[in-house]
C-alpha cells in the first residue's frame, strides 16, 4: 500500500462525514455504504440517527433481528439519554430485551400507532411489513441491508421517502428455503440481497464505504481484506504493536496448547487433525474445539488493546466465541464444552455470529472431514463471517486435506444469465485463507 | 441429506432392497388421474416426438409427431393433446360445492366472508420423472401466448383453437408443482424417492426404471441387481430393455431405429407430393401411411413400458395409507385448481412472461410459507418422519414422570403447569425455548424451563388450557403419558401483505406499468422450413 502515513481516524472520519452529508443534505431517495466487518457501522447508524432526529426529520430504523433492535436502541439511549426512541416490537412473549423497559425515554408498543410521533421508532423488517401509514416517514436507516432480502425491502420500502442502506457485503447472503430459479437474473429476484435489487432499479446512488476496520488487529485486516474484499480493500485502525494477548501459565507442550500460543503471537492458530472423512459432528474435532476452549480460560490469558493501553484486561469466557457452520455442530461444541465445564461461551453458527464481537473465537472449520464442496459449506460469506469475529485471535481447527479438497471440488454452480458472479467465489477466498493459516498451523493427533 | 435418510440408505446398499422412509403416503393421489409420458426430439429444444396420455391404464392415447421439424405436425400434436387433457381439466371443473372465503371488500375495505365455488376435486397430472416437469413447463411456455384464427385473423401461422387454453393450463400446473406439497402435477420419480430410499444418488434415482427396481424388484432377484439392469441392459440390436423414462430418448435408438423411420417417412412424404396421377398418388400414400405407422409403433414401443411403470408406481403408492394433512394440501391444491378456472372464464389474458415484483416476492414467501408446513406436517402424520426430526434434535418423545400445577403472575392467575419429562432423544434445546405438542390435532406450547439431569426436561405449558382457573380436563398432560415436543412450530403465520403491484416502490423499478400484449416473436427462416 502506498499510504504511508495513513491515519485510520482521519480517513474514517472523512467517510463518515461525507454519508453524513449525502444523508443530510444529499438529493438522492437513497444512500448505500459498504462495511467491512467491524468498521463501525452500527456507531454510523446511531450517529446518522442522531443527526437526522437533531434536524427534525423523523426516522425509521430497519434491522433484520430482534437482537440488533434492542442493541441500536441501547446504543441510542446511551449517546443521547433525552431523546424519545420507539421500540415496535411483536406481541410475542419476549419480544424486545426486558433491559429497555428501564429507560424512561424508549417507549414500546406492539402498535405502531401508539409510536406516532417519536422522532424515531425502530424495529425489525418483520414487523414494519405489518405497518400500514398514510404519510410515509421522510427518512429511513435499513441496518445490515446486505442480509436484508429484496422481498423484504419490498414489504417496507413504501413506508419511507428516503433511506441509508448500511451493510456488510461480504458477510452471508441471504438464503430462501426453497428454489428460486426461477426469478434469478430478474433486476427484482425476490431471494437477492436488497442492496442488489436497490442498485440494479437505482444505479445513481451514491455508494460509499468505510475504509477502516476497528475490530480487526493488524494481523487479521490485510487477510481478510484480500481474501474476501478483494475490490474495496480495508485496514485495521490499529497497528501491529497496539494489541497483545498473553498468558500466565506456560504452555503444557499439547497442540491445544500450542495452537493457542501460536495465535497469541500471530494473530492466526490452525490446530489441524489428521485427514479423515467425518459425519458433520466429528467428535474429535468438536472435543479439539472444546479443549482448546477449556486451555484458553485455564491459561489466564490476558489481552491488552488500544482502549486500554498498559492494562490487560483478563480474557474471560464471554470475550470468547465459538464459531460452526451448523447447529448441531454448535449443540455438539455447546456438549463438550458442558462435559470441560466451561459455560458463558458463546457457541453458534455464521448466520447467528454476524455482526457480533469477541476477543478470541475458536472456529470449526465448514470444510473440516467433508468428502465434498457443496455450495452451502464453501459461501464466501460464511467463511468471512467466521474469519472476522475476533479483536485478538482466531483459532480454526480442522481435518487435514482441505486444500485437496477444494481442488478436487472446483464450484460448478449452474450460471444464470443477468445475475451478477461474486467475486470472489468461496474457491478462491477459502485458498486464499488456507494459505495463512497453514503459516501457523500445529498438528496434532488427539 | 439428514442422518436418517442417509442410514435408509445405507441400508438399502447392504439389504440390496429400497427402505421406506414413510410409513404412510404423504401426497394425495387422485382416483383418476391423467397420466403424460411425453417424448422429446434430441437437438431441438421443445419439439415434442411424441406422448402416452389418458386416464385409462389399458388405453392410452398415443400421439405421435412422424416429422418433429415440421411444425405444422407440431401443432396438430398439441391439438390432440388439447382434445385429450382439456376434456379431462373440464370434467373436474363443473362439479363444485360452496366453500367461504375471506375478501376485502372493495368499497369498505373491511374482510368480509364471501360464498364462492370450489370445485369438488381437481384434476390431477403424473408425468414419470422430474424433467417431465420441465417439459410441462416448457410446452406451457411455447403455447399460452399463440394466437388463434380467431383472436387474429391476420396472423400468419394460426394456432388451432385450443392450444394456447392448453398453454395457460399446462403454465399453472407447471408453477403449481414448484409449491412444495401440491399434488396438482407430480413427477412419480419424486413422489416415490419421497417414500423410499434406495441404494443409489438421487440423480439415479430420477430414473424410474431403476427407481421401481429398487423398490420392488422382480421376484428372486435383489434389487440393485434388478436396477443396474434397469439401466444398463441391450438387446440383440443395442436397445435398452428399460428404456429410459423421458421426455428425452436413449440415443442408440435415436440413430439406429428412429432416424432411419423418420428418413423414410420424409421420402414417403416428398414421393407423395411429386406424385403425377391418382394411381401412383394411390400407392404412394399406402407408402406413407406405413412410414407413419412405422414412427408411431417406434415410439409405442418406447413410451408404454415407462407408461405400465407409471401405474405400477401408482400402484405402490396407493397401497400406503394416506397421510392425515395430505388432505388438506389438496384442498389448497383444489382452490388453485378453482382460482385458475375462474381467471380463464373471467377472459383474464395468459400468464406474463415474467413474474412482476410483487407476484414474485408473493410467491417465494408462499412456498417458503408451504414448505415449512410440509415438514411440519409430514413429521406430525408419520412416526418415522418425526424420528428423523428426533434424531436431528429437532423433536423429543419421552414419558411425563411429573406434573405440578403452577400458576402464572399476574391479576388473573391462569394455569402454566410445570411438566417433567424424561427423553433419551437429544434435542438441541435452549433454555426458554418454545416446544409444542399436538393436543386434539391443535399445537399446544411449552417452554424449557430446565433440566434437571441428563434427559429429564421440565416444561412449563402456556395456553390450550382453557380460560379458567383450572385446566381444562384432558389439557394437561398426566403423568405416564407418552408425549412427543416438537421444536419446530406446527402451523404456519400468514405473512405480511406486500403492496400491490401498481404500488410497487421506487427501490424495486416502480410500477410495472400497463401490459403490453405480448408481442409474437418475429419469424425466422428456421421457421419455415
Amino acid at each position: 500500500m502506498t499510504t504511508v502515513d495513513f491515519d485510520p481516524g482521519a480517513a474514517a472520519a472523512r467517510a463518515t462525514d461525507a454519508i453524513l452529508h449525502d444523508t443530510l443534505h444529499g438529493t438522492e431517495r437513497g444512500v448505500v455504504v459498504d462495511s467491512p466487518p467491524g468498521a463501525g457501522k452500527s456507531t454510523l447508524v446511531v450517529r446518522a440517527a442522531l443527526e437526522l432526529a437533531d434536524a427534525g426529520r423523523p426516522l425509521m430504523i430497519v434491522a433484520q433481528t430482534n437482537a440488533q433492535v434492542d442493541d441500536l436502541v441501547l446504543r441510542l439511549a446511551e449517546k443521547n439519554p433525552d431523546l424519545p426512541v420507539g421500540r415496535l416490537h411483536s406481541s410475542d412473549t419476549d419480544a424486545y430485551d426486558k433491559a429497555l423497559d428501564d429507560l424512561p425515554q424508549v417507549r414500546t408498543s406492539a402498535r405502531a400507532a401508539d409510536l406516532g410521533g417519536l422522532p424515531v421508532v425502530l424495529s425489525t423488517a418483520a414487523k414494519w411489513a405489518h405497518v400500514k401509514v398514510d404519510e410515509p416517514w421522510p427518512h429511513a436507516i435499513v441496518d445490515e441491508a446486505y442480509q436484508m432480502r429484496s422481498d423484504s425491502l419490498l414489504a417496507v420500502a413504501g413506508l419511507f421517502e428516503r433511506g441509508l442502506f448500511v451493510g456488510d457485503p461480504g458477510q452471508l447472503d441471504p438464503f430462501a428455503i426453497v428454489g428460486s430459479e426461477q426469478w434469478a437474473g430478474l433486476s427484482y429476484d425476490p431471494s437477492a440481497s436488497a442492496v442488489t435489487t436497490l442498485l440494479a432499479h437505482n444505479p445513481a446512488l451514491p455508494q460509499h464505504r468505510l475504509p477502516v476496520s476497528w475490530r480487526l488487529p493488524a494481523s487479521a485486516a490485510p487477510l481478510v481484506s484480500r481474501a474476501f474484499y478483494p475490490y474495496t480493500p480495508f485496514r485495521s485502525g490499529t497497528g501491529h504493536g497496539d494489541r497483545r494477548l498473553a498468558f500466565a501459565v506456560p504452555s503444557d507442550g499439547s497442540g491445544p496448547d500450542r495452537v493457542i500460543d501460536e495465535a497469541a503471537e500471530s494473530g492466526w492458530g490452525l490446530l489441524e487433525l489428521p485427514a479423515r472423512h467425518t459425519p458433520r459432528t466429528d467428535p474429535e474435532a468438536v472435543r479439539a474445539v472444546a479443549a482448546v476452549v477449556r486451555r484458553l480460560l485455564d491459561r489466564g490469558g490476558a489481552a491488552t488493546s488500544e482502549r486500554a493501553p498498559g492494562t490487560p484486561l483478563p480474557l474471560t469466557a464471554d470475550r470468547i466465541a465459538v464459531g460452526t457452520a451448523h447447529r448441531d455442530q454448535a449443540a455438539a461444541v455447546r456438549a463438550a464444552l458442558a462435559e470441560l465445564g466451561v459455560a458463558d461461551v458463546t457457541v453458534d453458527t455464521a448466520n447467528r455470529l454476524q455482526g457480533r464481537e469477541y476477543d478470541v473465537t475458536v472456529v470449526l472449520h465448514p470444510l473440516s472431514g467433508r468428502p465434498d464442496a457443496t455450495a452451502f459449506h464453501l459461501e464466501t460469506g460464511r467463511l468471512c463471517v467466521l474469519a472476522s469475529r475476533h479483536r485478538h485471535a482466531c483459532i480454526v481447527v480442522c481435518r487435514a486435506g482441505v486444500g485437496d479438497l477444494l481442488d478436487d471440488y472446483p464450484s460448478t454452480e449452474p450460471v444464470q444469465l443477468g445475475t451478477l458472479v461474486k467475486f470472489p467465489d468461496g474457491w478462491e477466498a477459502n485458498h486464499a485463507v488456507l494459505a495463512q493459516l497453514s503459516e501457523h498451523r500445529v498438528g496434532w493427533r488427539p | 441429506m439428514s442422518l436418517i435418510t442417509t442410514l435408509a440408505r445405507l441400508e438399502a446398499v447392504s439389504s440390496g432392497r429400497a427402505q421406506p422412509t414413510a410409513t404412510v403416503r404423504h401426497r394425495h393421489l387422485s382416483e383418476r388421474p391423467l397420466v403424460f409420458v411425453p417424448l422429446t426430439t434430441a437437438g431441438e429444444a421443445g419439439a415434442p416426438l411424441g406422448a402416452l396420455v389418458g386416464t385409462d391404464r389399458d388405453a392410452p392415447r398415443l400421439l405421435v409427431v412422424p416429422q418433429p421439424r415440421d411444425r405444422d405436425l407440431r401443432f396438430s400434436f398439441l391439438a390432440d393433446l388439447a382434445d385429450t387433457v382439456l376434456p379431462y381439466l373440464d370434467s373436474h371443473a363443473e362439479s363444485v360445492e360452496a366453500a367461504e372465503r375471506t375478501e376485502t371488500d372493495p368499497e369498505t375495505g373491511k374482510r368480509v366472508k364471501v360464498e364462492v365455488e370450489l370445485c369438488a376435486d381437481a384434476p390431477q397430472l403424473i408425468v414419470p420423472s422430474r424433467a417431465g416437469l420441465d417439459l410441462v413447463r416448457l410446452l406451457g411456455r411455447s403455447m399460452r401466448f399463440r394466437r388463434t384464427a380467431e383472436q387474429d385473423p391476420e396472423a400468419p401461422h394460426p394456432a388451432p383453437p385450443r392450444i394456447p387454453l392448453l398453454g395457460r393450463w399446462l403454465t399453472h400446473y407447471g408453477e403449481r408443482s414448484r409449491v412444495p406439497g401440491s399434488a396438482l402435477l407430480l413427477a412419480l420419480t419424486d413422489v416415490l424417492s419421497r417414500h423410499w430410499a434406495t441404494g443409489q444418488s438421487g440423480l439415479e434415482d430420477q430414473h424410474l426404471g431403476a427407481l421401481l427396481a429398487w423398490i420392488d424388484p422382480p421376484d428372486g432377484t435383489r434389487g440393485d441387481e434388478a436396477a443396474r439392469g434397469a439401466e444398463l441392459a441391450r438387446d440383440a440390436a443395442g436397445q435398452l430393455l428399460c428404456p429410459p423414462a423421458g421426455p428425452a430418448t436413449d440415443p442408440a435408438f435415436d440413430n439406429k431405429l428412429l432416424a432411419p423411420a423418420i428418413e423414410r417417412y420424409d421420402r414417403a412424404r416428398t414421393a407423395l407430393a411429386a406424385a403425377e396421377d391418382a394411381l401412383a398418388a394411390d400407392d404412394r400414400l399406402a407408402a406413407l401411411t406405413a412410414a407413419e405407422r412405422e414412427v408411431r409403433d417406434l415410439v409405442e414401443s418406447r413410451t408404454r413400458p415407462t407408461w405400465d411403470a407409471v401405474w405400477r408406481g401408482l400402484d405402490l403408492l396407493r397401497a400406503l395409507p394416506q397421510g392425515a394433512h395430505a388432505e388438506e394440501r389438496w384442498t389448497r391444491d383444489r382452490w388453485s385448481f378453482t382460482g385458475h378456472r375462474d381467471r380463464v372464464l373471467a377472459g383474464e389474458p395468459p400468464q406474463p412472461r415474467r413474474d412482476d415484483a410483487v407476484t414474485a416476492a408473493n410467491k417465494l414467501a408462499a412456498r417458503e410459507r408451504e414448505q415449512a408446513r410440509l415438514e411440519a406436517q409430514e413429521a406430525l402424520d408419520d412416526p418415522l418422519v418425526m424420528a428423523g426430526r428426533r434424531l436431528a434434535g429437532e423433536a423429543f418423545a419421552g414419558e411425563v414422570t411429573d406434573v405440578v400445577l403452577a400458576y402464572s403472575e399476574g391479576k388473573r392467575p391462569s394455569p402454566r403447569p410445570l411438566v417433567t419429562v424424561r427423553t433419551d432423544d437429544r434435542p438441541h434445546l435452549a433454555e426458554r425455548a418454545r416446544v409444542y405438542r399436538s393436543l386434539g390435532g391443535k399445537p399446544q406450547s411449552a417452554e424449557l424451563v430446565g433440566q434437571e439431569a441428563e434427559g429429564v426436561l421440565v416444561l412449563r405449558v402456556l395456553d390450550r388450557m382453557g380460560r379458567g382457573r383450572e385446566p381444562e380436563p384432558g389439557s394437561v398432560p398426566e403423568k405416564g403419558d407418552r408425549l412427543c415436543f416438537t421444536l419446530f412450530e406446527h402451523e404456519q403465520r400468514g405473512g405480511a401483505k406486500l403492496p400491490d403491484p401498481q404500488d410497487t416502490p421506487w427501490t424495486h423499478g416502480g410500477p410495472p406499468g400497463e401490459p403490453a400484449p405480448e408481442a409474437p416473436d418475429t419469424v425466422t427462416e428456421e421457421d419455415v422450413l
